[in-house]
């Protein structure tokens, strides 16, 4: 690796916000170094690069520190300009991007967390918001692909995707466990072709955690 | 070509009034539509479905809610004077502080809405821990923090400057000092001394009784 390009990554397995830098360092073929972090003894690395929240994941680009996913998925994509483009060019369609990535990871996953994470009424509760949130996404997807729904391939993959996919992924395993169903083709056909499609990519498909095990760890 | 812009805001908002600072350090003009949140108007619901909350930017008729999205918004199109700096490491470490300031909303809710007790020393406790990882790594020892000159930062958290005094005067605790915090306090004075921000903050009289209010509605329904 010549030293002008020296990208490591300080990752876990099983985090969402993670795995999606992975996955955006993949997709551009950007080579890196991976330091997988324990997260109950987290390296001095990690102390010393992201000391305001101590979290991952964190990118080291030629020894400067970069942290929070959405700060560095903008970042990689300011400066490694080849496809997939994670944000568009036109400002009006890069806000909707950032709109629904914001979307997804404050609303949306905190929704299906509360799902995952309690039973009964409160449960019930949680799984109702959950639908709610899918149909608000539902139709923005709707509008926001108004001029026709992209093919997702390697080099047509955005943000939001990335957040879409690195969160939800694993949706599947997740239902069966719980045998709760989260994602309604026939109600969210949109939202549901495109975790598919994403799902379905080979280097996804690679890089994504079994979700059985990610289940097993929030338990 | 200018298409009209026009902002749907809410006077004491400080999200609102983000966007405002944005469009006036950017010299853009712009028709401002007051809310009454008590009260949505058909525009809002229809160019804000997700959320119904101000501020809303249109522009050309094409809306874009959530401030830090809208901010984003306003700097890629109207690139003068800058609000983020050029080179990417330094816009990820802006962005970084932006989001910062955002995910630490709660702490500061915690203080506005606590009465005196244990609740409240925590709330304070919390509250100066944030204020003081902002001085020492986010402000270090620059004027703003967008170093000599405001910037999306600034803008972001410039709600420290003007609302966060309200706060402290409703819960009688001065945290922002300039014993405790001295590079924050003098950013506090310069960022005030902004003249787009000196000409654009809402009357502090005003705006204190308004908090008052809110602060009583959340006291009571707890």
């Amino acid at each position: 690796m010549a030293e002008e390009n020296r990208v490591t990554l300080h990752g876990f397995w099983a985090s969402p916000y993670s795995k999606r830098v992975e996955l955006a360092l993949k997709l551009k073929g950007i080579p890196y170094e991976y330091v997988e972090e324990d997260l109950r003894n987290k390296s001095q690395l990690l102390l010393k690069y992201n000391p305001v929240h101590k979290k991952v994941p964190v990118l080291v680009h030629n020894g400067k520190p970069i942290a929070e996913s959405l700060v560095v998925l903008e970042y990689i994509d300011e400066t490694w300009k080849n496809a997939p483009k994670l944000l568009p060019e036109d400002p009006h369609t890069r806000s909707q991007v950032r709109f629904w990535a914001s979307f997804l990871q404050q609303q949306l996953f905190e929704s299906v967390l509360k799902v995952l994470k309690t039973e009964g009424e409160t449960q019930e509760k949680a799984l109702k918001q959950v639908s709610e949130k899918l149909n608000l996404l539902e139709e923005g997807l709707k509008s926001f692909y108004s001029d026709g729904n992209p093919c997702i391939d390697i080099e047509h993959v955005g943000l939001h995707d990335l957040v879409l996919v690195s969160f939800f992924g694993g949706y599947k395993v997740y239902e069966e466990l719980l045998g709760i169903k989260l994602l309604d083709p026939e109600k969210t056909p949109l939202i549901y072709s495109r975790l598919t499609a994403l799902a379905d990519l080979p280097l996804v498909k690679e890089t994504l955690p079994p979700p059985e095990k990610v289940v097993a760890l929030l338990r | 070509m200018e298409e009209g812009v026009k902002v749907v805001g809410f006077w004491p908002s400080p999200y609102s009034q983000k966007v405002i600072w944005a469009l006036k350090q950017k010299g853009v003009a712009y028709d401002y539509i007051e809310e009454d949140l008590s009260n949505k108007s058909q525009l809002l619901m229809k160019s804000n479905p997700v959320y119904k909350k101000i501020p809303v930017l249109l522009h050309g008729g094409k809306p874009i809610a959530e401030s830090s999205v809208i901010l984003e918004y306003i700097e890629e199109t109207w690139p003068q004077n800058p609000l983020l700096p050029k080179e990417a490491y330094e816009r990820a470490s802006a962005r970084f502080w932006i989001q910062f300031g955002a995910e630490k909303g709660p702490t500061f809710g915690s203080l506005f809405t606590s009465t005196a007790g244990e609740e409240q020393d925590k709330a304070a406790k919390d509250a100066l821990e944030v204020l003081k990882i902002l001085e020492e790594q986010g402000l270090g020892n620059n004027k703003f923090f967008g170093g000599d000159s405001i910037n999306l930062v600034d803008l972001a958290l410039g709600w420290l400057a003007h609302w966060f005094q309200c706060i402290e005067e409703l819960v009688e605790i001065k945290l922002i000092e300039p014993t405790t915090l001295p590079r924050l306090h003098a950013w506090v004075e310069n960022f005030n001394q902004v003249p787009v921000i000196h000409e654009n903050l809402p009357d502090k009289k005003r705006l204190l009784a308004h908090m008052k209010s809110i602060r009583e509605m959340s006291i009571s329904a707890k």
